[in-house]
């Protein structure tokens, strides 16, 4: 039993480590390519992100919204999907939660609010995941098309109601919603003062909780993960495949779209276009890091909440755009070392005699 | 090939392994499952190196070469599972990787008709411009063996060649096979089965736990003393499967089984009854139609028939995996024709599926987790899962089907195909059930198991389960059933009682050479 | 409207999704899902600029865009056919990649994050008809059918896509024919990217803006045959002509417009129209 949840321990644990290694080597390349010294960039990176209030506040907006985006990801690699549409779930989500808050009078108090927006947060992020599961369960179109197609779609739609219908004048954001915003953290610590940083963590740490809960505690997560592994012997055990497919596209779409509100209720108090800006994206790599499990999900969106926050301070001396390259790097690196790992783990195994 | 080790992990594969073979001989390869026939084989045709001894052919030394350089010294392979690319042509597979070409250029035409040359000249009839995701199982394998002809292969080693073949297949691949070896080939001939054994080869040589224990002449040995020399110790394993059609003692452990006291539950009994069953295959076309039959309790019925004739299908829509066209089943006077599976399992289905490794077992979750797999429900209150009850639930399962090793949290990818297959066992049958669906329930496991499952089969059977036991095997239905149902494209074209079956008027029905004399 | 100012301006817009689209039938067809077409349209695009920027000549230009545009493939290859790494992973992490990279290297050559110098291109607009890179781009749709349908190497595309362990047992070495595919895949895909440089006279941050996942869904949509795919490369660019030359009557909305060819690629996976059949090998790696 011990050498069992060793093995597992390795096999989730050693690919993150080795990308880190190679993005490690990657950036000292890059560093010195800009006759910069790599110790000191990457002390500064690290104090820009984590030596100072304000820094470290940002790192914990960044990560709230990560790490939605990243459960999202996993939860639906979780039953064997690959949702790639984070972006356009996040984006309805945050237009959800801001027409939510838009429609609410003002003075609503948040007891009230705040639940609502995030329950039209979820259903609009929710529908918008919801498709793709459709389409996979009624059609077997492929969900990773899908999504990505839907990206455009969705994308395109969003820009076209907010540009022509609900946009403030020169802007291209809606106006102030009137309910519903969350209070951010630096009414409780002032140090954070300025910062985006908001409550919002909360939900994200609850999400993780929840999702380890329905995963590997209920029958539905049993089922989801049964589908994952091995669709057709969950469908032999009599699990609906389908319906396990449209509801983990579903909730996944739902805690994407729970994501969006970071920003709008947490931070802007509006909904804008182009606010996503690559989250949904990184939630791949961040799923993948953290090896589709909440607890890897949170540490791994902290980590490249870190990266993205960090890059900010060392661009005086080279350019922040670095931090995508070596997100790149980090993503190519788990994705190279999973297999690689796995297989040599497989391969030194004990088969227990019969 | 000299002491010849492979290890995959721990598991020791082939140690010192040695096989020598002269020309112009049928050779055959026997041994148990596991035995590492198959990888001995591999390293022969260049798909995997020897971690230490050394090949020759011819004698020259070929120790570690590519897959390449065996095609080129005259080794074919015909592997067990066909290894042929469906959407492309007959003439294309054959010629692939030794294409008649022009410059770039692809010379279609002559592919066509060198492999039109090829077939006349051995009999070998499919046709180049076929698809061959449209061919019959034996037509894939014609083209299998046409590959390996083109590319002037000497040595034509055959893995498991009759496994999905009916009689007359068999004996049409036993006279290509000797008009082979009369124009000089060798024949490695790979096969559990020792009736071909003794019906082909000249010499044999015998595999036990990866090493080479017993090089024989067929004419100077029994298919008892092959036996023997194969699991190594003198096990009555008449039953298992095909390597002795001895009847005393299936009697005698018949009356062993019924001697055995009988477990009851609440299913304890109830009739299966299909009507006019219709359902779809694979391509389009009706897998199984118009099939009836039905199995009262305490009865065996058997399901005899070449792979491919719809038993998959049948057994597939009776557990609800498939959707049924036309027709009826109903279990205990219930309709489930429609039903989920999770109606039927509820009605008292229980199912142990033709592939383990695909459907019966979630390989990365635990053994404990397997065992509820299909009964979650039952250990799930308000949602979440009650592990305690899962852990002595699995516990009780391990011990009474004694599934080694005895710890359920260990993932069942871990485990022995045999033992694997005890999970599947103890998940089907460990439970509450009237009906057992029992597809090719021994395939791939050792003798051991083989035994084992086989004295289950019989209690469930003598308490008063109704049984379907789909096999390959046709001994295996022999032994087992008390009525034999014979599958010929879908339909069923004979049921006879299995006591006195004639396997060759079986082999008929198997092919179709015989007018159908049932619904 | 003038009919031939439209055919013109199609088949000018179609161009680096016939490259890209070809580019990606031939990696599918070979078992790599090609989600990096847009990364190695980018790839080709920066090194194409940089090539013709620092040679002056466009040609030189072109040959560099293709060598980008390999290294990409390259890259894409390894990852996956060497370490059997997840497609879609690979291919996210290339792109994410791709605008990385092009954007440090400008910000380090040319001391800005978003657009090059001006680079020597073939000539714009209706003297872009000169241009080598356009004719190509009508070629390429042939000469990538012949190959897959009429070559030896093509047969083992195929087979390769279909049945890895088939054509591994008789002798074609799997791996070789994917890492040719996908550098055939990456050069083609950079030639695209190449045309939209210097078609613009300059790399600008981004550029390919989507156009590799138009091309994408082109080969998806196309069933993953080069005929049928460029047909839907054709078909996605007329939307896109006919919405930039009705834009001043502004009946549509340039928004409906661009979401043609992602919603008839959803309805062609959907089997609306005809069942999408991948290639059965697609992404699947061996453990």
């Amino acid at each position: 039993m011990s050498s069992e949840l060793r093995t597992r321990l390795e096999e989730s644990l050693i690919p993150p480590l080795v990308a880190l290694l190679v993005a490690l080597v990657i950036g000292d390349l890059l560093i010195l390519l800009f006759g910069q010294s790599p110790s000191t960039v990457y002390r500064m990176l690290l104090e820009g992100a984590l030596g100072n209030p304000y820094g470290f506040a940002q790192v914990i907006y960044k990560t709230t919204t990560l790490t939605f985006a990243g459960l999202a990801v996993a939860f639906a690699l979780r039953a064997g999907l690959f949702n790639i549409g984070g972006e356009s779930q996040i984006a309805a989500g945050a237009f959800g939660a801001a027409v939510a808050g838009l429609m609410l009078p003002a003075g609503t108090p948040w007891i009230l609010a705040i639940p609502l927006c995030l329950f039209a947060a979820a259903t609009f992020g929710g529908a918008v995941g919801w498709v793709p599961g459709v389409l996979r369960t009624k059609f077997g179109a492929h969900e990773v098309i899908v999504t990505i197609m839907l990206n455009f779609i969705v994308l395109a739609l969003l820009n076209w109601i907010v540009t022509s219908h609900l946009h403030v004048a020169e802007t291209v954001h809606t106006p102030d919603i009137r309910a519903g915003t969350v209070a951010p953290l630096s009414s409780f610590f002032s140090a954070f003062h300025g910062s985006a940083a908001n409550l919002t963590i909360l939900f994200a740490l609850a999400a993780a909780a929840w999702m380890w809960w329905y995963l590997f505690r209920t029958r539905r997560g049993y089922e989801l993960r049964a589908v994952g592994l091995q669709p057709d012997a969950a469908e032999y055990g009599g699990i609906n495949v389908g319906g396990v497919w449209i509801r983990a596209m579903t909730i996944s779409g739902m805690i994407a779209g729970l994501g969006g509100t970071n920003f709008v209720l947490g931070y802007k108090h509006y909904y804008e276009e182009g606010f996503v800006g690559g989250a949904g994206f990184l939630g791949i790599a961040i799923a993948l890091v953290g090896r589709n499990h909440p607890v890897g999900v949170v540490i791994a969106a902290f980590f490249f909440a870190v990266l993205s926050q960090g890059g900010l301070a060392i661009h005086a001396f080279v350019p922040k755009q670095m931090v995508e390259v070596l997100q790149g790097a980090v993503i190519l690196a788990v994705a190279v070392s999973v297999p690689a790992v796995r297989a040599a783990l497989i391969r030194s195994r004990r088969v227990p005699a019969s | 090939m000299v002491a010849i080790d492979k290890r995959f992990g721990s598991v020791q594969a082939n140690r010192r392994a040695s096989l020598e073979v002269p020309r112009g001989e049928i050779h055959a390869l026997v041994g148990e499952n596991g035995a590492g026939k198959s990888t001995l084989m591999r390293i022969l045709g260049g798909l995997m190196k020897p971690d230490a001894g050394t090949v020759e052919v011819n004698g020259r030394n070929v120790t570690g070469w590519s897959t390449q350089d065996a095609i080129r010294a005259g080794i074919g392979v015909v592997h067990q599972h066909f290894m042929l690319v469906p959407p492309l042509t007959v003439a294309e597979n054959v010629v692939l990787g030794k294409e008649p070409h022009r410059g770039p250029a692809f010379d279609r035409a002559r592919a066509l008709r060198e492999v039109a040359d090829l077939e006349q000249r051995t009999g070998l009839v499919v046709g180049g411009e076929r698809r061959v995701a449209d061919l019959s199982v034996g037509e894939a394998q014609r083209v299998e063996i046409l590959k390996t002809l083109y590319r002037g292969a000497e040595i034509l080693v055959l893995d498991e060649p009759t496994a999905v073949l009916s009689p007359p297949e068999v004996r049409d691949l036993w006279n290509v096979l000797r008009t082979v070896r009369d124009q000089g080939g060798t024949i490695i001939l790979i096969t559990h089965r020792l009736d071909e054994v003794m019906d082909l080869s000249e010499a044999i040589t015998v595999m036990r736990a990866g090493e080479t224990v017993a090089r024989l002449k067929t004419g100077e040995t029994t298919a008892a003393g092959i036996a023997h020399a194969m699991v190594g110790r003198a096990v009555a394993l008449t039953e298992a499967v095909g390597f002795l059609p001895e009847e005393q003692t299936t009697a005698e452990l018949e009356a062993a089984g019924k001697a055995a006291p009988a477990p009851s539950a609440g299913h304890a009994s109830a009739t299966l009854s299909v009507r006019d069953l219709v359902v779809v295959g694979a391509r389009g076309t009706n897998a199984v139609d118009g099939v009836s039959f039905e199995i009262a309790p305490g009865e065996i019925l058997g399901v005899a028939g070449v792979e491919g004739n719809g038993q998959t299908e049948l057994v597939e829509a009776i557990a609800g995996l498939r959707n049924v066209r036309g027709g009826s089943i109903t279990l205990a006077g219930t309709d489930l024709t429609h039903a989920s599976v999770d109606r039927r399992r509820a009605a008292g289905l229980a199912h142990v599926p033709e592939d383990r490794h695909r459907r019966g077992l979630i390989l990365d979750y635990t053994v404990a987790d397997n065992l509820i797999l299909g009964s979650q429900q039952r250990f799930s209150g308000r949602g979440s899962l009650d592990e305690n009850r899962i852990r002595s639930y699995a516990d009780a399962l391990t011990r009474e089907f004694d599934i080694r090793p005895p710890d359920p949290a260990l993932a069942a990818r871990l485990f022995s195909g045999g033992n694997q297959q005890k999970v599947v066992i103890a998940r089907e049958m460990g439970g509450d059930f009237s009906v057992l669906l029992a597809s090719q329930p021994t395939r791939g496991v050792d003798v051991g198991a083989i035994e084992f499952i086989h004295r289950r089969l019989r209690e469930a059977r003598d308490a008063g389960k109704s049984i379907l036991l789909v096999s390959a095997e046709l001994n295996e239905v022999l032994a087992l059933a008390d009525r034999v149902a014979v599958m010929y494209r879908g339909r069923i074209v004979a049921i006879l009682p299995a006591r006195h079956a004639d396997p060759e008027v079986i082999g008929e029905y198997m092919i179709g050479a015989r007018e159908p004399t049932a619904a | 409207m003038n009919p031939f100012e439209f055919i013109g301006q199609t088949l000018r817009i179609a161009v680096p999704y016939l490259f890209a689209a070809q580019g990606g039938v031939i990696a599918e067809r070979a078992g790599i899902i090609s989600l990096t077409l847009e990364g190695f349209m980018l790839g080709g695009a920066f090194t194409g600029a940089l090539g013709s920027y620092y040679t002056g000549s466009a040609w030189l230009g072109l040959a560099l865009g293709m060598a980008g545009g390999l290294a990409f493939g390259a890259l894409h290859a390894v990852a996956t056919v060497r370490f059997r790494a997840n497609h879609v992973v690979v291919g996210i992490a290339i792109n994410l990649f791709a605008i990385g990279i092009t954007r440090v290297i400008l910000k380090l050559l040319f001391d800005s994050s978003s657009n090059s110098p001006r680079v020597e291109g073939f000539g714009t607009g209706l003297q872009s008809f000169s241009s080598p890179l356009v004719w190509m781009g009508l070629l390429v749709t042939p000469a990538v059918a012949w190959m897959l349908y009429r070559t030896t190497f093509g047969l083992r595309v195929r087979a390769v896509g279909e049945h890895p362990e088939a054509a591994e047992s008789v002798g074609v070495r799997v791996n070789l024919v994917r890492y040719v595919a996908v550098a055939l895949s990456g050069i083609l895909a950079g030639l695209g990217g190449v045309y939209l440089a210097l078609d613009q006279h300059q790399f600008t941050d981004g550029m390919t803006a989507g156009r590799g996942f138009i091309a994408l869904a082109a080969v998806i949509f196309g069933r993953w045959d080069p005929w049928r795919a460029a047909g839907a490369c054709l078909l996605f660019a007329a939307a896109e002509t006919l919405q930039i030359q009705l834009q001043s009557v502004g009946f549509i909305p340039a928004q409906f417009v661009a979401m043609i060819p992602y919603l008839l690629t959803i309805i062609a996976l959907a089997g609306v129209v005809g069942r999408s059949q991948p290639p059965a090998a697609l992404g699947q790696v061996k453990e």
